[in-house]
């Protein structure tokens, strides 16, 4: 491989692993807090690209302003989710949780499908961010560079939340002990439902990003990105926001460069998420930044 | 020491807390045996280890010659070590005579699949775990409500089907985690009964973790007094009840 | 023990004979449409029932049978298939050798097929069963991308997304429903003997289930196997059925299907599970009406795919939340319970007149 073509599959795993990364925060902060798979999350990402899309195609706003529109309404939706479908069993058992967010997945799918249609739509792309740089002889869509630095500027607001401030510091609390936190007075459902709401949020810049990327969209896109955020969840240890972003990395790094090894598995990229997850899970649970798996 | 039963040097430790520290015990055939100590000393802990839900940091666990240490819970059972739980762990939705039969499960030849053609072996098998199940139903006068659902017994009787599920393991020593924890003191003295009657007729060992002095005093042949993960003293029930050192430990926690 | 054995294997014989004579009088009388949604009444019996041993009886939640039913279909309609039909099948491609000459006759690839989907599931097994809860869910979950992904790729093996034509239709009736009977019949055995209770002990209690000596890895695995290979047998009546099988039958959404089925069911009741399975299968034809185009006086509704899912979807949510036992919760269904509940209700109505 020569030095033109590694810094491009670097350019392309950094931005691909950023997205994973992006996408698996919203994973792993509703984890950490209510020990939940919130197996919607990348439906919620498709959710928060199809405001986006609607907003520039049918009310016609300017492309910033529909994406402030979306990811806010996409935070809603999240915060909506919480109070409809999970806080409902939040005190039954942990199966019948996951068994809700596996139905509230298949709702959204399939609304998307009722409402959207099935048809791919494209995505469009503003200027600044479809122009192709040159540099060193690489070539790369803007976008390709702005979406690390969107990724960073997003993960630092929210390490500030999670660290700095009493949310965060109630967030923390309850990943510990719900129960206790709530008899301290803290209004459990509100921070849940901030959780909630800043996963999604976060998921739908993610996912806008991600429609940019391919540029299309459809019911069915956030399946895939969603699964593999999980899987980037896991590989940071789940709970830890920082692992996440670095499990996204990690993965999409090894996505991106096992194809340009092997071009050969090409096919088979969305398996290598899985493969991994399984040699995770058999040689080090913990996970990678080594947070320890709950039971 | 004992080549029935010994357990030295025990040591369990979390992270950088030390739960237990060089725990030694040796058993004898037909004894009872008592761990007393304050809360948070270590006993479960001690428990968990000697049954297999730990794997101890250091020290050996012997029994008859086998070393324990690294096995899993389910092979000690069937080494012939079975346990109660503190907080009664039964099958809650299955019935009271199912609970026991389960325990037998681990001492049947048949395979799966002479189980699913009931082949004549495990229709044998059957009868006998079901009769088996009955007897120790009988045994720990819990005969009259074989088909009631476990979780509907009252506190007092589920611990006596507890205790009878982990006969049915058909074990040599039996670590019970305070039985008689949640009874009133009628109870508390048929249990003593109870627990002497099936050591006699079982030939068990039993080791046990109890709160309530006067059943530990009246039942033990010997106790070990454990503060946090250290033991402070050993011996006979008098030995214990005039040590200073046991006396401080339990006065310091009130 | 029970006084009542004889009389309950004689009304066992009675309903089956029932069942019989019914799928002779629907395989006469009925539409081929009738016949159809017969068959897939009995294939997903067959799916939810084998599905339900490990989730609801064992308590393992795992999300794995698209990856077994995918592997029993591909291996049924390799071994059926005739060296020819594979050959001009395989355009992109050439199929590999020894797949490319194997041809057996279908009952002998039902008995293959369920055997190389158990072996699969066992080896599965190993990893999958070092986890627990939520994890599992989601291993498992990932093994059925795994295989889809596979059968998308292997080109030389399963033809890719073009999958497998022409298959012969040898699925009918009686081997649909022969097969819904057999598996019913040996999970409920098996449920039923010291080996269930141990499977359940590991649901309530893993735990308390090694304190008795039960090995939970094993027997996990156990009910992980039979489970494949119920699932395998059930993939290659399927592919024999629909003729056509190719990797965007086998997506997550057919394991979605079946949670619902043994969720509506009951978790870990047979009997609740071959409730769902039909009342499923059933009301999705039913409620093919809400995705077709509609006239409703003044307005047009075209027709809207999807609208199905959005209410089994809700139908999932709403139990979780409302009902969470389903129709049956653990209960099965006996003879004695039905005629128990006949002599409490009918009898004394009928002293009445």
């Amino acid at each position: 491989m020569d030095v033109t073509i590694l810094l491009q599959q670097f350019i392309n795993a950094l931005s691909l692993g950023s997205l994973y990364g992006l996408i698996a925060i919203g994973y792993t902060m509703v984890y950490g807090i209510l020990r939940l798979i919130n197996f919607a999350h990348g439906d919620i990402m498709m959710m928060g690209c199809f405001f986006a899309f609607y907003g520039i195609f049918m009310f016609s706003l300017s492309w910033w302003a529909s994406f402030v529109i979306a990811i806010v309404l996409t935070a809603v939706l999240g915060i909506m989710i919480d109070r409809g479908a999970y806080r409902p069993v939040r005190n039954a058992p942990r199966i019948s949780a996951l068994i809700t967010a596996i139905g509230v997945s298949f709702l959204l799918e399939n609304v998307g499908l009722v409402v959207f249609g099935g048809r791919p739509k494209g995505f469009p792309r503003p200027e600044f961010l479809g122009t192709i740089h040159e540099l060193w002889g690489v070539r790369f869509l803007g976008l390709l560079i702005w979406t690390p630095l969107v990724t960073l500027l997003l993960l630092a607001f929210i390490l500030f939340v999670v660290y700095r401030t009493r949310v965060g510091r109630a967030m923390r609390c309850i990943s510990f002990d719900m129960e206790t936190t709530r008899l301290m007075g803290v209004d459990v459902n509100r921070i849940v439902a901030i959780t909630f709401a800043i996963g999604s949020a976060v998921a739908a810049a993610g996912g806008i990003l991600w429609a940019m990327k391919y540029p299309q969209i459809n019911p069915l896109m956030g399946i895939i990105p969603g699964l593999k955020a999980f899987v980037a969840a896991v590989l940071g240890g789940i709970g830890n926001v920082t692992g996440a972003m670095a499990g996204g990395l990690l993965l999409g790094f090894a996505e991106i460069f096992l194809v340009a090894i092997n071009p050969d598995l090409a096919g088979y990229r969305d398996a290598i998420a899985f493969a991994i997850l399984i040699l995770i899970l058999l040689f080090r649970p913990s996970g990678l930044m080594g947070e320890k798996l709950p039971e | 020491m004992s080549d029935f039963f010994a357990a030295t040097g025990l040591t369990m430790k979390f992270g950088g807390l030390i739960a237990v520290n060089d725990f030694n015990i040796s058993l004898s055939e037909g004894e009872i045996v008592g761990l007393i100590g304050p809360n948070g000393a270590g006993k479960t802990t001690v428990f968990n280890m000697l049954a297999g839900y730990y794997v101890p940091s250091e020290g050996s666990i012997r029994f008859r010659s086998q070393i324990l240490n690294g096995r899993k819970a389910n092979e000690i059972t069937k080494l012939g070590i079975a346990r109660t739980f503190q907080n009664i762990r039964l099958f809650s939705d299955l019935s009271v005579v199912e609970n026991v039969t389960i325990a037998y499960h681990c001492r049947i030849r048949s395979t799966f699949l002479g189980a699913v053609f009931r082949l004549p072996l495990y229709r044998r098998e059957e009868k006998e775990m079901y009769e088996g199940a009955m007897n120790l139903l009988n045994e720990v006068g819990l005969s009259h409500v074989t088909g009631e659902r476990s979780n509907s017994l009252p506190y007092g009787m589920q611990r006596r089907l507890e205790i009878a599920r982990a006969l049915a393991t058909g074990p040599r020593i039996l670590l019970l985690d305070e039985p008689a924890a949640g009874m009133n003191p009628r109870e508390t003295m048929e249990l003593i009964d109870l627990i002497r009657r099936l050591r006699d007729a079982h030939r068990l060992t039993v080791f046990l973790i109890e709160h309530d002095m006067k059943f530990v005093m009246k039942i033990c042949e010997r106790i070990k007094v454990l503060d946090y993960g250290t033991t402070i003293a050993e011996g006979t029930p008098e030995v214990i009840q005039n040590d200073p050192r046991v006396i401080e430990a339990y006065l310091g926690e009130a | 023990m029970d006084p009542h054995h004889k009389r309950n294997q004689l009304l066992s014989l009675a309903g089956m004979c029932a069942i019989v004579l019914f799928l002779l009088y629907a395989q006469t009388y009925g539409t081929s449409y009738d016949v159809r949604i017969l068959n897939n009444c009995a294939l997903f019996i067959i799916l939810a029932v084998s599905y339900n041993l490990i989730n609801g009886v064992t308590g393992q939640f795992s999300l794995e049978p698209n990856a077994f039913v995918a592997i029993g279909a591909y291996t049924s309609a390799l071994l059926t298939l005739t060296p020819m039909e594979k050959e001009i099948s395989f355009i992109i491609e050439p199929i590999i050798w020894p797949l490319s000459v194997i041809h057996i006759p279908f009952i002998f690839s039902l008995i293959a097929e369920g055997v190389v989907t158990a072996i699969f599931g066992f080896i599965m097994g190993f990893p999958v069963f070092r986890v627990r809860g939520d994890y599992l869910a989601i291993v498992t979950l990932g093994f059925g991308e795994v295989v889809r992904v596979v059968a998308n790729n292997a080109q030389t093996v399963t033809n890719g997304p073009l999958g497998l034509k022409g298959l012969a239709p040898y699925t009918n009736l009686w081997w649909s429903w022969g097969f819904a009977i057999f598996t019913v019949f040996m999970i409920s055995r098996l449920v039923k003997s010291s080996y269930g209770r141990a499977l359940k002990a590991v649901k309530y209690d893993e735990s308390a289930a090694e304190a008795v000596g039960i090995n939970t890895f094993w027997h996990k695995m156990l009910a992980f196997t039979c489970s494949a290979f119920f699932e395998g047998v059930g993939g290659g009546l399927l592919a024999h059925l629909i003729t056509t099988i190719s990797p965007t039958l086998f997506t997550f959404f057919l394991t979605f299907n079946l949670l619902i089925m043994i969720v509506m069911g009951g978790l870990g009741s047979i009997t609740g599970s071959i409730i769902a399975a039909v009342f499923v299968t059933w009301g999705s034809e039913v409620l093919r009406f809400v995705e077709e185009p509609m006239h409703l006086g003044f307005i047009d509704i075209p027709p809207v795919p999807g609208m199905r899912m959005v209410i089994f979807s809700l139908i999932l949510i709403f139990l979780m939340i409302f009902a969470r036992n389903g129709i049956m919760g653990t209960r099965e269904f006996t003879w004695n319970g039905v005629i128990d509940w006949i002599q409490k209700y009918v009898k004394p109505a009928g002293k009445g007149t």
